[in-house]
């Protein structure tokens, strides 16, 4: 336990984390080995598991159907893969897919839920840390969405 | 740190008259995107820095301007590199070798090449942004020695619409500076990055107390990058970005390049974001 809580507290995500509260998140956490064309998680599965890559790229995926799967993020390490763990109905909207051999720490989707439900200091500091990712992923949705580089008469 | 400003509109005999040139090699970049070498058809080509533009003139349809995108150190030629976007641009996209075309410039404020001396140098460019960002990187990459570590960033619509591929390519060779691409959307094959430029800059090793960073883009991918490096720790100051307007004298005297307090063609295009960050993001301006 006390390894992974150090991979951990190596993340960025966990910077200046307290250590009471990585022990408690260390605790819901588990190492991951993802192949290249491996998939973290599926849209439409269970979101009971969110990952932090060590190493690696991940990218994200939306199939249409009858169409090649469109990948509008990839992320890497030092990154948060998914964020639908934290809302009803706690389950995948898009696709997660190594593009690369890939070292992540999986944490169990309702053991953390259950700590921060138990430990409200837990959990407003874990929001603290994933509304900023969200911030920045709503920005650079809103920039693609933009499509700044189109042809504007 | 003040931008160099270039005042070679004053050498010229006249700024309002357009110099004949013509049209020398043409590379096709894109569909709608072209690259044009022009030599004057008489006396010598004119200094330029990186980061001016010059006015492209075809005759009987009208003149736009066009930053700078070739080597400042190559004195036989301009190079322009051109999107079809209207009527003149088209125009321009259309010409053929040998074809005369009328030139006024170079104008404007370039990129602080050397005032980046002994900095880091972050470029982040977007689209057809990285034309005017080129000059500065072939200076960059002749005078290696006088930088930190040199990081470029640059975003596309897709992996089809990639301006410069090859450069880009050739640029990566060089193991003391450091590239990345990233594109907006992408199919499963592509294994670069996906994502907004902007995205790239926490990523990159670069040190923020001494580093410059040179921006060009579309607006709004430029206004998201300048919030990006600041984040980061760039003081504004240290931040330049390539803006445009509506250039018609190109010497400061017409107005139609207002921005705020500033003329575009003369004050810039080049400018210091802490000049501009107030009046960056409001619409009427």
């Amino acid at each position: 336990m006390e390894g992974l809580e150090h991979i951990l507290r190596q993340h960025p995500f966990f910077a200046d984390f307290a250590p009471e509260h990585g022990a408690l998140v260390a605790g819901c956490a588990r190492n991951h080995r993802f192949d290249p064309g491996d998939y973290l998680f599926r849209e439409g599965d269970p979101a009971d598991e969110f990952f932090l890559i060590r190493h690696g790229k991940v990218a994200l995926e939306i199939v249409a159907p009858g169409q090649a799967p469109i990948v509008f993020a990839t992320l890497g390490p030092g990154e948060i893969v998914g964020e639908a763990w934290l809302v009803p109905p706690y389950r995948w909207t898009i696709d997660a897919r190594a593009t690369e051999l890939v070292r992540a720490i999986g944490i169990d989707a309702a053991c953390l839920r259950g700590k921060c439900e138990a430990d409200h200091h837990l959990g407003y500091e874990m929001m603290k840390r994933f509304l900023p990712v969200f911030i920045r992923r709503l920005h650079a949705t809103q920039l693609q969405i933009l499509d700044v580089y189109g042809k504007k008469r | 740190m003040v931008p160099e400003s270039v005042s070679a509109a004053a050498s010229l005999p006249d700024p309002f008259v357009p110099q004949i040139y013509r049209v020398g090699r043409l590379r096709r970049e894109l569909h709608d995107t072209v690259t044009l070498e022009l030599a004057p058809s008489a006396g010598r080509r004119p200094a330029f820095r990186p980061g001016q533009f010059n006015m492209l003139y075809v005759f009987g349809v009208g003149e736009i301007a066009v930053s700078l995108s070739g080597d400042s150190t190559d004195e036989t030629h301009f190079v322009h590199t051109v999107r079809d976007v209207g009527a003149v641009s088209k125009a321009i996209t259309e010409l053929g070798t040998g074809a005369t075309i009328g030139l006024r410039g170079p104008f404007g404020v370039g990129w602080p090449v050397e005032a980046a001396e002994g900095s880091d140098v972050v470029l982040v460019a977007g689209g057809l942004g990285l034309a005017p960002l080129r000059p500065a990187i072939y200076h960059i990459l002749a005078n290696r020695v006088r930088y930190g570590r040199v990081v470029i960033l640059f975003g596309s619509r897709n992996p089809h619409d990639m301006l410069y591929r090859h450069e880009l390519e050739e640029w990566r060779q060089h193991l003391d500076i450091s590239i990345e691409v990233t594109v907006d959307h992408a199919e499963a094959d592509w294994h670069g990055n996906v994502g907004v430029v902007p995205a790239l800059i926490p990523r990159a090793t670069f040190d923020r107390h001494n580093t410059i960073a040179l921006v060009c883009g579309p607006e709004v991918m430029m206004r998201y990058s300048a919030s990006a490096l600041a984040e980061a720790g760039v003081p504004p100051e240290r931040i330049y970005l390539s803006m445009e307007r509506n250039m018609k004298c190109a010497i400061g005297l017409c107005g139609h390049c207002q921005f705020g307090p500033t003329f575009i063609c003369k004050d810039g295009p080049v400018m210091q974001f802490a000049r501009i960050a107030k009046i960056f993001a409001i619409r009427e301006v």
